[in-house]
């Protein structure tokens, strides 16, 4: 499978990455070439195999339905690039 | 039911489905500890995994499983012993992660079906198509300043179920009949307070029309609308546009729209034609949720008669109509009331004063059944001194309005005002004879053939007697008088 300068641009926005237009072709064919590395993969006959979702054997942990955790909204917007009366501010986004 | 809608060049088949999003009632957040009650302060209910910093690890919270499981058995739907959370990836402010966990490909539940009550007394089964756990975004206020957003992620990461619908619906009252069953069972098995103001619901609307027998139409989506008077509104308005565009010639594009119930219209959400490409996968931080079929039937025995159930059991043990049993059994506390005033007496009657006066009442007020300013034991005591004639139905109404005034109990108050029925069949013939001497005139016209006039006297009499007079008894005693 090989990947165009049109998909590059595409996966950029929705990644909210920026490329400049001169480095999309170099980055076509540096995932072009991941990608066909690991379509060596279905080489390997998998019908009847299930989808291994993690390589952990073990069931997945669950927590008790109890409040354990917040109640600091100082250390959670400590880190905000902008915050006010204790809300996270952002440029303003109306549908 | 046949619900077609007219257009300019003939009959248009509305088809709608619907995506509930209810908050599951938990204490916690669906990965982490944060506290979910709703109204505190902004951000005060956030912990470091809902705010997405670096490094915290989400781990799932067994309510939120088990709610959702009770659901789907609720459903009558395919519990999936084996799930998968995924990450639908999508950037918006309210979404500090990037992607929202969600199921794609393998949800906890799976097809189901539920029967919905119409207002005509008639029932249809709508398919389930799935269900899945996922977390709520942030809140995002726009009104708190002129250039920026203000962002409270208080909501962030609480457990919401997506409960999707088969594309089966064909009119807003039934896309209403299937909220209010979704809704009902969500709160008799208390998986979600069913609270549409609060936002514990909310609804997309998938709406397409076709003519009649043919294939399905192109839809679109109204997205988040929160009362079920907005959903009848939207699909209204919603239809009325694609018909008129198809009418006119035109394509209905696929898309995403939100309803605006100022102005009574959908519109376009401008979003860029991207924002659909989710590109989900597994999430790599959590295990899939793999469930044994021994915990699946121990929730099953937590579950409470559904509403369903009930109103099979009303109409089988108390003769009620299915319409009266839907509208009894639609909330719990509602059942539960009727019943306790039924219980040994006559349940036509009871229902009748609970659905006409006690609700009247209630729904005047605005108050719920819970709060109601006479409980379920003083009306009944009502009912009772109905059935052995102490008072007539229409003083009870009287006596009942002093109930809700004063809230004292039904033999007290008929007691103090002396509303106790006259049935000494010789205080009432007293009565009709002075009532016979002094109208002369209508005696001689019920002689003369006019049988009408015979409603006028009891009219009469029952005015002389206060109203207090067996009114039965008082028909028997004119007839026997009036034609002597």
């Amino acid at each position: 499978m090989s990947i165009d300068k049109a998909t590059v641009a595409k996966i950029a926005t929705l990644a909210r990455i920026k490329v400049p237009e001169e480095d999309r072709e170099a980055l076509a064919g540096e995932l072009s070439n991941i990608l066909g590395w690991v379509e060596q993969l279905s080489e390997v006959d998998t019908d009847n195999v299930p989808p291994m979702t993690s390589v952990v054997d073990a069931v997945a942990p669950k927590r008790k339905d109890a409040v354990t955790d917040g109640g600091y909204r100082d250390r959670v917007t400590v880190n905000a690039p902008a915050a006010a009366k204790g809300f996270f501010t952002v440029p303003k986004v109306v549908e | 039911m046949a619900s077609l809608m007219k257009g300019r060049t003939g009959d248009w088949e509305i088809v709608i489905g619907l995506e509930i999003h209810a908050q599951v009632t938990a204490d916690a957040k669906l990965f982490s500890g944060a506290s979910t009650a709703f109204g505190a302060e902004p951000n005060t209910q956030v912990s470091l995994v809902d705010a997405a910093m670096p490094g915290m690890l989400p781990v799932v919270n067994e309510r939120s499983i088990e709610q959702a499981v009770r659901t789907g058995l609720a459903l009558n739907a395919e519990v999936r012993l084996h799930s998968v959370f995924a990450r639908k990836n999508y950037f918006y402010p309210d979404l500090p992660q990037g992607y929202q966990i969600s199921q794609y490909e393998e949800p906890i539940i799976g097809e189901g079906e539920i029967v919905i009550d119409l207002p005509d007394g008639d029932s249809k089964p709508v398919g389930i198509e799935r269900l899945h756990l996922e977390q709520d975004a942030g809140k995002s206020l726009h009104d708190q300043h002129p250039s920026q957003s203000y962002i409270d992620l208080n909501r962030s990461g609480v457990t919401l179920m997506e409960i999707v619908s088969k594309p089966d619906m064909r009119s807003a009252d039934e896309a209403a009949a299937y909220i209010e069953k979704i809704r009902s069972i969500l709160r008799y098995i208390g998986a979600c307070d069913g609270n549409m103001q609060e936002g514990s619901m909310r609804a997309d609307v998938n709406v397409s029309v076709r003519r009649p027998g043919e294939a399905l139409g192109t839809r679109c989506e109204i997205k988040n609308v929160n009362s079920i008077r907005f959903v009848r509104q939207a699909i209204d308005h919603e239809a009325a546009r694609q018909i008129e565009i198809i009418e006119d010639g035109g394509e209905i594009d696929q898309e995403t729209r939100l309803y605006d119930p100022d102005r009574g219209e959908t519109r376009s959400m401008r979003t860029k034609e991207d924002a659909h490409d989710y590109r989900y996968f597994p999430d790599p931080d959590l295990l899939p949720v793999d469930l044994e079929q021994s915990f699946v039937d121990r929730l099953k025995q937590t579950l409470p008669e559904l509403p369903d159930q009930k109103k099979a059991r009303f109409i089988d043990d108390y003769g009620l109509s299915p319409y009266d049993a839907s509208v009894l059994v639609a909330e719990r506390e509602t059942a539960e009331f009727y019943e306790t005033v039924a219980t040994g007496r006559d349940p036509k009657l009871a229902a009748n004063w609970v659905m006409s006066e006690l609700f009247g009442r209630l729904n005047k007020a605005d108050i719920a059944i819970a709060d109601s300013p006479v409980s379920a034991e003083a009306l009944g005591g009502l009912i009772d001194l109905i059935a052995d004639d102490t008072i007539s139905g229409r003083i009870a109404k009287d006596v009942f309005n002093e109930m809700v005034e004063t809230g004292k109990d039904a033999a007290a108050i008929v007691e103090e005002k002396g509303l106790k029925q006259i049935t000494d069949t010789g205080a009432i013939e007293g009565i009709i004879d002075t009532i016979i001497a002094e109208n002369p005139d209508n005696v001689a016209q019920y002689q003369g053939g006019n049988t009408k006039v015979v409603g006028w006297f009891v009219g009469q009499v029952m005015k002389a007697s206060q109203g207090k007079a067996n009114p039965k008894l008082v028909n028997e005693l004119l007839r026997k008088k009036l034609d002597a």
